[in-house]
């Protein structure tokens, strides 16, 4: 690791204060550090050499898990992902979470490992990881997994870059409908956690989301849905089984009514996109069905159409597919 | 780490001061480059300080198998490196295998909990209680999981013992009567290339049920 100084503010004004704007030339060699999970190993590699570090762990109050009023989860974006897996109020209300934290690297990832770092993870692309690759994610002009080895890389959304958004608990969080809340120096804003995500075609193809330079991700809120009979599931299929990235993954979240029929859906994959990638054909065609083998085979096979496999993963939409009909008859069972 | 700095170096580090670790005030400060402008400001600030700014050289103060240990450390310097390298006596039970928080060689326990020590700031180990594998045995005996390990033959190269101790000896501390799969859940962050899996679980399970015959948890 290059070194660099750390700097730990107490308040969150200050670890504002610390952040450089867009045209300061400091720009991008100021990165904020919670976990570490993810930051040290780009350190380690050499993949950015900031010359701060702005340490968000003592901040205040960004480590509650809060239950409001109205059945809304706020969860801060230093709390750990053990924490959440372990939190009887996610379990209960936020199972596809619960499920999702649980299934994020190993116990000690997970012990340090935060909310807010597992979203603003950096791709598990082994050309991006690689120090000598100067890969279009880092400034380069072609992605190298295109036309490489690309087993990993996306089937959805790619292009220009092929990446898969590696996180596990942005799936179940858009599933269910998260909010983020980001602070910048003018204040407070939030957005649907689905629109935090970009795709490389739409943002900057150096980032995967819109925070900038100057703002920092705080909370996620998690809305009581409307109505009963709500449950959800992220299910995540790894190749190694002790612990692995997701070759493939799916969070959803379903509400049945009293004649068993899905009232209404929410379907996101996880490790085939960019981003957490949301089949809205698919949950919108799901309404009034009962989940039977039709069902499954019907939304499994809606939910991969438009898939562009590369040389190399095109297995993983007959995977997707095999782990939407066990999410939708999970579900169905529970 | 080759692109840290050498032990001897650190011997007779100083202790901080407000010129190394210096303590600042909003942006003002930083955007002078971080420089603590003069003793009167640097007394103020230090009033209601809003941030702790480390550079260079720190002496910290971390909490190591129930003892205070003062380490002197840069902000990059991992918690493993300042085990291993910068602690009187060297704490060597930590192993630098990987170095990416893969293979679980590095755990030792934050407030209970296992970590990658080597996906760690020592810095953020302040304040926190730290314990390695040296400060498993108390009053030089073994704990039963160690005990139970030496018995059902769990190790061979023995590289990736002391995480494996420290990741089974936190999931009973949890739960004494874990179940072998919860016992291999709480160790998937902890690789054997021996492959002693199976003898190091037959460990964890008599751990256990010596932990619950002698009215543990």
């Amino acid at each position: 690791m290059k070194a660099f100084e750390l700097i730990q503010p107490k308040t969150l004004d200050a670890a504002l204060e610390a952040l450089p704007g867009a045209r300061d030339p400091r720009a991008g060699k100021v990165k904020l550090l919670a976990g570490g999970q993810d930051l040290l190993g780009e350190l380690k590699e050499h993949l950015i050499d900031p010359d701060q570090l702005v340490n968000l762990k003592a901040l205040p109050g960004l480590d509650r898990i809060e239950l409001g009023a109205d059945g809304a989860l706020t969860i801060g974006a230093l709390v750990t992902l053990s924490r959440i897996e372990g939190e009887a109020a996610v379990r209960e209300r936020c199972t596809a979470l619960a499920e999702a934290a649980g299934a994020v690297g190993s116990l000690q990832i997970r012990n340090l490992g935060t909310l807010g770092g597992n979203l603003c993870q950096r791709p598990r692309c082994w050309y991006y990881r690689h120090e000598q690759a100067v890969c279009i994610k880092k400034g380069g002009s072609e992605c190298f997994a295109y036309g490489g080895l690309n087993k990993y890389n996306a089937i959805l959304g790619g292009g220009p870059s092929y990446i898969v958004h590696p996180s596990d608990v942005a799936p179940a969080l858009v599933a269910l409908e998260a909010q983020a809340v980001i602070r910048g120096k003018r204040g407070e804003r939030k957005l649907p956690l689905e629109e935090f995500f970009t795709l490389p075609s739409e943002g900057s193809v150096l980032r995967e989301n819109v925070l900038s330079s100057e703002e920092i991700l705080t909370q996620v809120v998690v809305p009581a849905p409307v109505g009963s009979g709500w449950r959800s599931t992220y299910l995540k299929f790894r190749e190694r089984g002790s612990y692995d990235f997701a070759l493939s993954a799916v969070a959803l979240r379903v509400a049945l009514d009293a004649e068993q029929k899905i009232r209404d859906a929410r379907l996101v994959l996880g490790g085939v996109a960019p981003i957490p990638w949301r089949c809205e054909k698919v949950e919108k065609a799901l309404v009034g069905r009962k989940i039977d083998a039709a069902t499954c085979e019907f939304a499994a096979k809606l939910a991969l159409d438009g898939a562009e496999p590369l040389e190399h993963n095109a297995y993983k939409i007959m995977l997707t597919q095999a782990l939407i009909t066990k999410a939708l008859r999970k579900l169905a069972a529970s | 780490m080759a692109d840290e700095h050498p032990k001897a170096a650190d011997a007779n580090a100083p202790r901080p001061s407000f010129s190394r670790r210096s303590l600042f005030r909003g942006a003002g400060a930083l955007a002078a480059g971080g420089a603590v402008a003069d003793a009167s400001r640097a007394a103020a600030a230090a009033a209601a300080p809003t941030a702790v700014r480390y550079v260079g050289m720190s002496e910290i103060e971390l909490e190591i198998n129930g003892a205070a240990q003062k380490v002197a450390v840069e902000p990059r310097t991992t918690l493993l490196n300042a085990l291993r390298n910068h602690c009187t006596p060297p704490l060597t039970g930590a192993k630098l295998v990987c170095d990416r928080g893969s293979c679980g060689a590095c755990t030792v326990l934050l407030d209970g909990q296992p970590v990658y020590s080597c996906m760690t700031l020592a810095i953020d180990a302040i304040g926190r209680k730290v314990t390695t594998v040296e400060g498993v045995a108390k009053g030089g005996e073994l704990n039963e999981v160690q005990r139970a390990i030496c018995e059902h033959d769990g190790s061979m190269c023995g590289f990736c013992t002391p995480g494996f101790v420290l990741s089974i000896t936190a999931c009973l501390e949890r739960k004494p009567d874990a179940s072998l799969d919860e016992i291999k859940h709480a160790c998937a962050g902890n690789y054997c290339r021996c492959g002693t899996y199976p003898h190091l679980f037959d460990a964890a399970l008599a751990a256990g049920r010596a932990l619950r015959a002698k009215g543990g948890k």
